[in-house]
């Protein structure tokens, strides 16, 4: 309230203007009611507006206003209440019920609208629309309503609208990119979503998924992402496919749609969604973000390419890592995922130019955002090729896991255990021996930007990737000495009493290459801390910040 | 990682002739920014070498970017390299592996 304080007097006076006309047309809406419920049989206090969900009034006060007529919920409030220019405009539930010799104020024949909306399938979704009328378009009062900035935009249009309404559009992946890209095409008006997802939402997840809640925390991101969508638009009709997508049923699950959008978060999935697409004629759009970096395409669109044309050879498995790994700006995600929904309307509505056989760059870091001419398809490609090897008869069989050597998750694949057993201490021994007062060195090493999250008492962080250099470091640490101090013990008897040193990471893997290479540099009494500062928090203290 | 560092890479001289030396921009995204340790570097070599010569290179003075050669976009000046082409004076080469994330 401080800065309204502080506002020149002419923008009080506004301000002060529109409170008045606000509780002007407050008033209006409430004498409307009165009128509405002497006359009318109100199914709930509220008036329905429109869709299956009613919208109430007192939150809908800018859209009354805006709009110019009231069709009225029967035909029994003709006119006669209407109190002055703003007029309530209903939607499909109530216009469903008018009688037949209403008219609007246009004179746009109403008469038979419940027989005259036309059910249409768009890719198994039913869509309602209007017909029957002497109009260039199918859009009705309502829908040009909603929809009437993006009516405005001349690229765009109604021929745009209608080509939206009626698209089906599937996301694969309601995380960081499915998120964004869920709550704009929902919201522009496609007339089906499908959303694919087997995971649940989890804290760790909400600063990017922003579609979700605090609440939802627990629940499939399926439910809880078309219920956003749901309250955004309840005209719109989204299919929830829980059981994520696997090379068994992604065939099937493609071929409902119209458009793909690739929202998900590894390796082997990508290659599944580009090979399904393929081989059900489906164009792509593909969107990736990690860490502070993003990419985006339109694959097989247009005799562009697909994903395989451009990496037939997928990645190592460590060359492509996961956010829950590696991290990720919230935002990074967010700016591509309403990058890929702006590539599904325009596919959708016939607008503009797809973004295919190119690929964006986006570096956050300089805020550059690049685009890359990418090459045409390939014709030696064993899905889109002139001899493909992959068919929607034969995908099924693919090992795309096998082939990529990576999880369809970006889940951590569990601990390997690369030692013998024996050059292991758990969590809880490594407490005991550290409260027995045992002289040790306890090694860490995470990155030092891991490192700076949380961290054991004691502990000396040597980054894995700096092990080599830091040998002599760890020789002195092994050794118990400062420098300062070396001079004071002659140095045979130094060597013979090295300390026993513990090793420990986030979860157990570098920890495991550390105790290997530093027992087979001089260091055997060398041991890993099993299963890193995860299993820390699992057994030994709670409280110890996972991340 | 450094990513707002440039550095340069000067490489021997070809034998013989006295060669016209030519300089390339290399910008790194994604991994190879990472294994490189670095986002963008200058590389100076031999008028008329080609991309393949200018990967080899970066290659032998970033070892761990061998891992990735194959599975990454080389672009030169914003275009796909698919065959090896000759490079030329202030030139961009763009390295770009594919990320998984989301
Ligand atoms: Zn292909």
């Amino acid at each position: 309230m401080g800065e309204i304080d502080r506002a020149s007097p002419e923008i009080l006076k506004e301000l002060e203007a529109l409170r008045k006309a606000n509780a002007e047309l407050l008033s209006e809406i409430s004498a409307l009611q009165k009128q509405l419920q002497g006359t009318v049989e109100m199914s709930s206090k509220p008036i329905c507006i429109d869709g299956p969900n009613a919208i109430s009034l007192e939150h809908n006060t800018k859209f009354f206003s805006q709009t110019q007529h009231i069709l009225y919920g029967s035909s029994s409030v003709q006119e006669s209440v209407a109190p002055s220019e703003a007029k309530l405009e209903v939607g499909s539930k109530a216009r469903a019920n008018i009688n037949e010799e209403t008219p609007n104020s246009q004179g746009i024949s109403v008469a038979h609208l419940e027989n005259d909306w036309i059910y249409e399938d768009v890719g198994g979704c039913i869509r309602k629309s209007m017909g029957n009328c002497e109009r260039l378009h199918n859009l009705d009062p309502y829908t040009i309503s909603r929809y009437s900035r993006q009516l405005l935009v001349p690229a765009f249009g109604v021929k745009g609208q209608e080509n939206l309404l009626k698209s089906s559009i599937l996301i694969i992946g309601a995380g960081g990119l499915g998120s964004p890209a869920a709550l704009y095409l929902a919201a522009a008006g496609v007339g089906c979503l499908g959303l694919v997802d087997h995971d649940v939402v989890e804290l760790d997840n909400l600063h990017r998924q922003v579609i979700h809640t605090e609440g939802a925390v627990g629940e499939t991101k399926v439910k809880s992402a078309a219920a956003a969508c749901r309250a955004i638009n309840s005209f719109l009709k989204v299919n929830e496919h829980y059981s994520g997508l696997q090379a068994s049923n992604a065939v099937n699950i493609i071929s409902k749609y119209d458009i793909i959008v690739d929202a998900t978060d590894n390796l082997p999935t990508r290659y599944l969604i580009n090979d399904a697409c393929v081989v059900m004629g489906k164009p792509l759009v593909s969107g990736a973000a990690l860490g502070t970096e993003g990419q985006l395409t339109v694959y097989h669109h247009d005799d562009g390419p697909c994903y395989r044309c451009i990496f037939p050879v997928p990645p190592p498995p460590d060359a492509c890592q996961s956010c829950s790994d590696a991290g990720v700006l919230g935002v990074v995600p967010g700016i591509i995922g309403c990058l890929q929904a702006l590539e599904a309307i325009k596919l959708a509505s016939g607008t503009g130019e797809p973004l295919s056989s190119r690929l964006l760059i986006l570096d956050a870091l300089t805020t550059s955002v690049q685009k890359v001419k990418l090459r045409g398809r390939n014709h030696s490609c064993i899905v889109c090729g002139d001899a493909p090897q992959l068919s929607r008869e034969n995908l099924h069989q693919f090992d795309y896991e096998a082939f990529t050597s990576s999880l369809m998750s970006d889940k951590i694949p569990q601990r390997k255990q690369m030692l013998p057993l024996s050059y292991g201490v758990s969590c809880k021994e490594y407490k005991r021996r550290c409260e027995e007062g045992e002289l040790h060195v306890l090694l860490d090493v995470r990155d030092a930007h891991q490192y700076a999250i949380s961290a054991l008492p004691n502990s000396v962080n040597v980054p894995f990737s700096q092990l080599k250099e830091r040998v002599p470091q760890i020789q002195d640490l092994a050794k118990g000495i400062d420098l300062e101090v070396e001079e004071a013990y002659p140095t045979e008897v130094l060597a013979q009493s090295l300390r026993p040193i513990y090793v420990i990471c986030r979860r157990g893997h570098d920890s495991q290459k550390t105790v290997q290479f530093l027992r087979s540099n001089g260091f055997p009494d060398t041991f890993d801390i099993v299963g890193g500062l995860e299993c820390w928090t699992r057994e030994v203290d709670h409280h110890f910040p996972k991340y | 990682m450094t990513s707002a560092s440039i550095e340069s890479i000067e490489t021997a001289k070809g034998a013989g002739f006295e060669n016209h030396r030519i300089r390339v921009s290399v910008l790194m995204f994604a991994k190879a920014r990472e294994l490189a340790g670095l986002s963008e570097v200058s590389l100076e070599v031999d008028e008329g070498a080609t991309t393949a010569d200018c990967l080899k290179i970066l290659v032998s003075t970033y070892d761990k970017l061998q891992s990735i050669t194959e599975s990454m976009v080389l672009a030169l000046n914003h275009d796909y390299v698919e065959n090896p082409v000759v490079v030329n004076d202030g030139d961009e080469l763009a390295l770009i592996p594919p990320i998984s994330g989301g």
